[in-house]
This record gives C-alpha cells, structure tokens and sequence, in this order.
C-alpha cells in the first residue's frame, strides 16, 4: 500500500499548442503539507485546476487515495474530500461569514433542495459554524456582511468554510497573497494549526512562508517540474536558484 | 421582514377591489406574479432569462384550451397551465443552463422566439387572433367566478378577484419560502460565486434548473390566471416584448429584494394604463423613466429604500 493519498502521472494540459503543463508526476504524502512552487507561469494554478477538475487534462492520470478520479467532475471530486481554495479570495460577500460556513456545512444535512422548508433548520448548524469561525478568529465578525471584511479576514474566512467540510485533501491556491506582513503571519499560523490529521497541497510564493511550512516542496518551472524534495535541498538547487532570480546567484 | 408590513399587504390586498377597478387590480397581481417569479431567478441564482413570455402566455394559451375547449373548471385550468410552464421551463432551462452570461439569455429568446411561432400557427391558438371568449366557470364546479357583487353602485367581481389573489399571495409566498429555504441559500452561493460554491460539492447545474422550473412554474400560473381575468389568451403575452416588460418591471422595483418585483409590476402596469390615453408615446415615456430611474436608483426603488433603511425588504 502507497501512502500516498493524491497521484498525477504523466499529467499534460494543451491550450492551443501551448502546453501549460506538461508530464507532471507529483505524488503527495498523506499527512504532509506539499508545497508547489515556481516562478511566474509556471503551471502551478494550471495543475490545480487539473486537480480539481475545473480543467480537463489533455493527457494523463489523476488516482485520489487510488481511485482514478480523472473522469468526474468538480463537484464529486469536491465530494471525495478533495476541497480547495482559490487565488483571489473565493467567499460570498454579500453573505454573513457564519451563512458562507454554514453554506459548507449544510449539504451533509441533506435538505439543500429542498425548497419548501424554512432556512430556520439551518440554525442547528450555528454552533458548529461558530466554532469553526472562532477556530480562525472571526467569532465577532459572525454577522457582518462578507463583502465589508478586511482581506486578509476573507481569507481566513475561506479557510474556515473548507475546513467545515471537512476535506482529507485541503488545496490553497496562494492563501496568503496580497496579504500585510501581519496577515501573513497569522495564515501561516492558522494553515499550521489546521494541517493536523489532514494533507495540504498550497500553492505559494511567498518562500518564507513555504520555508515554514512546507514539508516537501515541487518546483515548477514551464509547465513541468524542475525538482523536488524538502526546503533545505530544494533551496540550494542551483537551477531553482536561477529559475526564480535569474543567473544573478553567481 | 417585518410581520406588520405582512398583514398591512395583505389588508391593502383584500380590499383593494372595492378601491380600484377591480379588473386592473387583477391584472397588477398577475404581472407582480410574473415579476417575482423571474426574480427568483435573476435576483437569488443571478440568471437572465429573455424568454420568460413563453411560459408566462403558453400557460394562459393552455388554461384557455381546458377551459373553453374541454370544459375544465378553472383551477384545473390553471393547474394545467402551471405544469405545462414547469415542463416547457424543464426543456428550455436544460438546454439554457449549459451557457453562462449573455448566452444564457440569448438561448432562451430563441427558444420563447420558437413557442411565439407555435401560438402564431398551430391550429388550437386562434393566430392572430388568439382565444377569446374563455369562460371563467365555476370554481371546484361550485363558485361562479362571473357573479357580481353591488357595491354602490358598481357591481364588483368579487369570487374571480379573491381567487386571484388567494392564487398570487400562494405563489409570491412559494416564491418567498424558496428564496429563504436551504435551497434559497444554495442558490444565493451561485449567484455570488458559482465556482466556490461548486468548490463545496455543489451540483450547481441542478439547483439552477430547479430554480428555472421553479420560476417558469409560477410565471405559467400568473399568465394562467391573465387569460381567467381578461377571458383571452393572446400573441401579446408570448411575444418577446412581455419578456422584456418583466425585466424592466424587477429592475425597476429592485432585482433581489422581495418586495421589488411588486412594485416594479405596479409602477409599469399603472403608468401603462394611466397613461393609455397618450398613445405610442406611451413607450416613450415608459423609457424615460427607466432610464430615470436606473440612473438614480441603481438597486431599484425598494433597493434603495431597503439601502437607507439599512434592511433587506
């Protein structure tokens, strides 16, 4: 048995004649957080997409804890416990944070079409969104409008409604861009705490974040990967190096 | 919203018809009817249909057909009308759903664009002429809706008038429950951001086609009940031009509030009636005002007003 929990063989994905990805092998350990980074263009929001199905891969394979789930469709991969994040900040402004949570929490109560009952029942599901919004601090934001939240507030809030689904496989999409010096922080903290008992796969740019974070690392590099290991390794690669601050390292 | 501003409505709407003509009033219930019903789908899933006349005058050809043609009594006309709006929204919003945007509207036109042809030449339509002369019977075989009340000195048609409004407060509050329902909410998601919403394991494609059966339904039921009142079913209510009126009407009123659609409805078929005696600058100035109004009031009078209100109305 692998322990692996999410495999890509050979994944490619054409626009055109251009290959954005192109043969990515990427085997993420269960229990780590795998961080996947790269310069500009490289691919990386690309293979995120393939992952969740938002695109359709031209060529290759997808197995989730060894089903090959490259057939579905978002939505039953979203049900799979493979939820993910995106890159500009993915809520529903002009709801009430603790409404964006319960919106996660909801579909297990199986009543989501049902149209002829009250949102009233929705309530036996508030304590579980507060606790999930004080889990990320929100607590006293629970019923402001959305849209009105600081960014980085949005961002957290977005952790905690991926959170109230409860995923095996968390994918963030750079959950700390465009973020102060004080957001980033705290979300490093915050994607620490809720990595116990879960994988994470992020995208990110921030390097001191990955630094802290990251228990293995891929690097991207036109659509393909120029290498991978853990920060101390990957960090001293001359072609990562090179890759991401020109040849100026000489 | 407020329990008060609930039992105020619905006092207005009892004792309405002893206010104004009883026939207009009607034909303000229908046309706020409709305007919800499209609401729920541009307002709450952030949809726009073009082609909501299909169903709103298909309905009122097919309640024109049971009643005059085989003999039912009206609320099975209506009831007929009403599942025929939900089938032909079933068809229509299955093949709409698969584009977004401009497309979706556009995809809906020609298909409304396509019943229009049908009520135009099929043989049980009338053509040009429509159907006329559709009796209102006798409700459950017992109430005669034609029995007229003397009040005064006008006689008042007081059966027809409450069935249309029993009909339109249990389809504005249908309307209501579905907006405020957990299936309300899902819809909301979509409207706000379809791509997280199928992030959370949303099927979104199915909540829209439900919204789109939901709200072809209740805009068959309102033109149901139009071809009831005015005794015709005719090419005006399936022509694209209905199909426009309804968007005007809740965005006028305020797309996405509850009570925007309703006014929207009762500022456009007031102006149209008040105003009949101008003749086509009617149009004219039913266009000014939108333009008005859509400069000034961005989200609509009852958006605006829900705005300084600071509550969603």
């Amino acid at each position: 048995m692998s322990d692996h929990i999410l495999e890509t063989n050979d994944l490619t994905k054409d626009f055109k004649g251009f290959t954005a990805v192109s043969a990515v092998n990427l085997k993420i350990e269960r229990g780590h957080i795998h961080a996947l980074i790269g310069p500009n263009g490289a691919g990386k929001t690309t293979v995120f997409n393939l992952l969740t199905k938002f695109l359709t891969p031209t060529k290759g394979t997808i197995h989730f804890n060894g089903t090959d789930i490259t057939g579905e469709k978002p939505a039953d991969i979203a049900l799979r416990g493979v939820i993910r994040s995106f890159q500009i900040s993915a809520v529903f402004p002009n709801l009430t944070p603790r409404e964006n949570v319960r919106l996660a929490l909801q579909r297990k109560l199986g009543v989501s079409y049902h149209f002829w009952k009250s949102d009233k029942i929705l309530q036996q599901l508030d304590g579980q969104a507060m606790e999930l919004l004080e889990s990320v601090g929100l607590a006293e934001y629970a019923d402001q409008i959305t849209g009105e939240l600081a960014y980085g507030r949005k961002r957290a809030l977005e952790i905690a409604t991926t959170l109230a689904l409860d995923p095996e496989l968390m994918l963030l999409d750079e959950p700390t861009q465009g973020m102060g010096v004080e957001d980033v922080d705290k979300i490093t903290a915050l994607v620490k705490k809720v990595s116990a008992n879960r994988t994470i796969l992020m995208v990110e740019h921030n390097l001191k974040v990955v630094a802290t974070l990251a228990d293995r690392i891929t690097v991207l590099q036109r659509g393909a990967i120029l290498t991978e290991g853990p920060y101390a390794e990957v960090s001293q690669n001359p072609q990562v190096l090179e890759a991401y601050m020109g040849s100026a390292h000489d | 919203m407020n329990k008060t501003v609930w039992i105020v409505l619905i006092i207005l709407g009892l004792l309405a018809p002893f206010i104004v003509y009883p026939i207009f009033m009607m034909k303000l219930l229908c046309f706020a009817l409709f305007a919800c019903a499209f609401n729920l789908l541009l307002g709450y899933t952030g949809l726009l249909s073009f082609g909501h006349a299909a169903f709103f005058g298909g309905a009122s050809y097919i309640t024109g057909h049971l009643v005059k043609v085989s003999g039912l009594t009206p609320e099975l006309g209506v009831l007929g009308g009403t599942l025929f709006a939900a089938l032909l929204g079933y068809v229509v919003g299955s093949l709409a759903i698969r584009r977004q945007g401009i497309y979706f509207a556009m995809v809906t036109l020609a298909l409304a664009q396509i019943v229009y042809f049908v009520a135009l030449k099929a043989p049980f339509t009338g053509g040009e002429d429509g159907l006329q002369g559709i009796p209102r019977g006798n409700l459950f075989g017992l109430i005669d809706l034609n029995q007229t009340f003397t009040v005064g000195t006008s006689p008042l048609p007081l059966n027809l008038y409450y069935f249309v409004f029993i009909m339109f407060c249990l389809g504005f509050w249908m309307i209501h429950r579905a907006i405020n329902s957990p299936f309300g909410q899902v819809l909301k998601a979509i409207r706000e951001n379809e791509p997280r919403a199928v992030s959370l394991g949303y099927n979104v494609d199915r909540f829209k086609l439900m919204a789109f059966v939901i709200s072809a339904a209740l805009s068959g039921m309102a033109g149901s009940l139009k071809s009831l009142v005015f005794q015709l079913a005719s090419l005006t209510d399936v022509s694209w031009h209905s199909s426009g009126e309804v968007v005007l009407m809740t965005l006028l009123g305020g797309v996405g509030t509850v009570l925007g659609p309703l006014a929207g409805a009762f500022t456009v078929v007031t102006l149209q009636s008040e105003l009949s005696s101008v003749g086509s600058w009617i149009t004219v100035i039913i266009g000014v005002t939108f333009v008005v109004c859509v400069l000034l009031f961005r989200r609509g009078f009852v958006g605006e007003l829900g705005r300084l209100l600071k509550k969603s109305l």
